[in-house]
């Protein structure tokens, strides 16, 4: 796969080369170059904001299509909680689950089951101690990601276990090649999810060398078949087994409120959590244990493949939680994991803000971008294609852009050649010129 | 290695906490840029930002030189507020004179001088009463 698989994409056709996602993006990673916006592979979190923000769709999540299912015997959907909020009420997790049968999955694990076990194994790791705190939640694979390229110093804080995702898959597998005597390689786990970073992380792992995941097939893709089928469904099968701590992790706090300490911090949206994560390293919050930090506004309920806007998908979630809450399924639900969920493999800083490997060649860049920046205008207009003039300064300084690709800049310099050419127009030669006096 | 010197000049503004701290996010970003070891640049960050910070609250406002060479930084940071008039005391972790209406947006817990002498390599200050305090903060690369 490369070092750099990306889920987000750019959609050349729709893309008209406006701003808006370059001015948006939060790690400076889209550049507009021939009238297209281009994302830079080593800087891109896979964070959506650009899929989001684009007036023109021309952003969009590469994800597996449906018909992937089919080159497995046996395919077991494993549901994010956030699937739960995107139906009317009416209907209950249970049928929503069982439909997913008729649609041609053989079974279902809910991601919410697993969301427990790691909750659990989370509350045991804060309890512990001896890990740097604030411990910072790993769920959201956008933050990983952004923590990797802007807050190297946070690595150690991070919590290192599995996500729901993985664990979800691996339960599943497990069990259907133990229930079924099923050849592992002929069952596919298939996760249904609202995040494209999430596509990111099965096709290029940073926690494990490989997922167990065979697929990931977005909200958006699978809604209108489920829906087609919802009514007709028959809830015959207990499938709805996770607690309401797990559903609940599709909420911004959700996890945090499972942690197992008053001292946890819930931040969502990516802008809001860089501002905390940067208190963080700086060392300026004091009393928390934990953070959750969620890449979507909202949690995962306002991943960019979701079809219901957040806030309806909230109120409509909260319905699945307190119904889970008064049935108590999880703690009638005594079923265990063995699996181990803890990283085998870890997350190395990439600094993709260093201007060269040689400490001086890199003042020398430094300076040059400073000095070009203060000759900018400093209105971040964003014509030149990258996100603010001091972006354009950097951009030169590495060979990528040329001054004249702002355009005040180039402004200037076709009023200076003007101003040249009046100057030598009103130059005629002696011969020609008898106003000129003689010597 | 070259003997390449970056020099920088910010002034900080006197009793302004809504910008305070904007010379040093400043300065980490510059040496985030030149691919310093991170733990060095938080040092400095987090030094600075102290720094930066009395200067706002205690010092009437003030300016910051820096020097950025590839082997350290070196961040000057005057004021020419009140000085210090025990500085032995102040160096004491909790030990304020900031106002009430300081310590009520957050500030003036006392930990500004130890902060800086924790996560500098070197700290000097030269402080006198009635003219002011200079703070020369060293962290090597």
């Amino acid at each position: 796969m490369g070092d750099y698989f990306h889920s987000v994409r750019l959609d050349e056709e729709k893309c008209k080369g406006c701003t808006n996602c370059i001015k948006r993006c939060p790690t400076e990673a889209i550049r507009v170059r021939k009238g297209k916006a281009r994302i830079i592979n080593e800087r891109c979190i896979d964070c959506g904001e650009c899929i989001r923000i684009c007036p023109y769709h021309a952003k969009k999540a590469v994800t597996d299509d449906f018909s992937g299912i089919s080159a497995f015997k046996y395919k077991i959907a494993i549901p994010a909680p956030t699937l739960y909020s995107q139906f009317k009420p009416e209907y209950s997790r249970n049928r929503l689950l069982n439909t997913l049968k008729t649609i041609g999955f053989d079974d279902v694990f809910e991601v919410a089951r697993a969301a427990e076990f790691v909750s659990e194994a989370t509350r045991k790791l804060v309890s512990e101690g001896g890990s740097p705190k604030p411990m910072i939640s790993s769920a959201c694979p956008a933050v990983v990601r952004l923590i990797q390229v802007r807050f190297p110093n946070l690595i150690d804080h991070l919590v290192k276990l599995e996500s729901p995702m993985e664990v979800a898959a691996k339960i599943a597998k497990r069990k259907a090649a133990e229930e079924k005597g099923l050849d592992p390689a002929d069952i596919g786990v298939f996760f249904i999810t609202p995040c494209p970073a999430k596509a990111t992380s099965v096709k290029a792992p940073y926690e494990s060398k490989k997922s167990y995941v065979d697929g990931v097939i977005s909200i958006k893709d699978i809604y209108l078949r489920l829906f087609s089928k919802l009514e007709k469904t028959s809830e015959a099968e207990q499938l709805a087994k996770a607690g309401f701590e797990g559903i609940r992790w599709a909420n911004s706090g959700g996890e945090g409120l499972a942690a197992g300490t008053e001292r946890f911090l819930a931040v969502d949206g990516i802008h809001n959590v860089i501002t905390i994560l940067e208190e963080v390293e700086n060392d300026k919050i004091e009393g928390v244990d934990f953070i959750e930090a969620l890449s979507c506004t909202g949690g995962c309920l306002g991943g960019p493949l979701t079809v219901e806007n957040v806030y309806v998908a909230k109120t409509r979630l909260k319905k699945h939680i307190d119904e889970a809450k008064a049935a108590a399924n999880s703690a009638g639900y005594q079923e265990t994991y063995d699996e181990n969920i803890i990283w085998t493999e870890n997350i190395a800083y990439k600094p993709i803000m260093k201007l060269d490997d040689d400490i001086g060649v890199a003042m020398k860049k430094l300076e040059e971008l400073e000095k070009i920046n203060n000759e900018l205008p400093g209105l971040d207009c964003g014509a030149c294609g990258a996100p603010s003039c001091r972006s354009l300064a950097e951009d030169i300084v590495r060979g990528n852009a040329y001054e004249t690709d702002c355009i005040f800049k180039l402004r200037e310099r076709v009023r200076d050649l003007a101003a040249q050419m009046k100057e030598l127009e009103d130059m005629a030669p002696p011969v020609m010129d008898g106003s000129r006096k003689q010597k | 290695m070259g003997d390449n010197l970056m020099k920088l000049h910010y002034d900080i503004p006197a009793y302004d906490l809504t910008y305070a701290g904007e010379a040093s996010s400043n300065v980490k970003k510059l040496l985030v840029q030149l691919g310093i070891d991170p733990v060095r640049v938080k040092k400095a960050a987090i030094a600075m930002y102290e720094a930066e910070i009395n200067a706002v609250i205690h010092g009437n406002g003030g300016a910051a030189d820096v020097e950025i060479s590839s082997g350290r930084i070196v961040i000057c940071i005057s004021d020419k507020g009140p000085g210090i008039a025990d500085l032995e005391l102040a160096m004491q972790e909790g030990w304020s004179t900031a106002s009430d209406e300081i310590r009520e947006m957050g500030f003036g817990a006392g930990m500004g001088l130890p902060n800086m002498k924790r996560y500098a390599d070197r700290l000097d200050i030269d402080t006198e009463v009635g003219k002011g305090t200079r703070v020369t903060i060293t962290v090597n690369f």
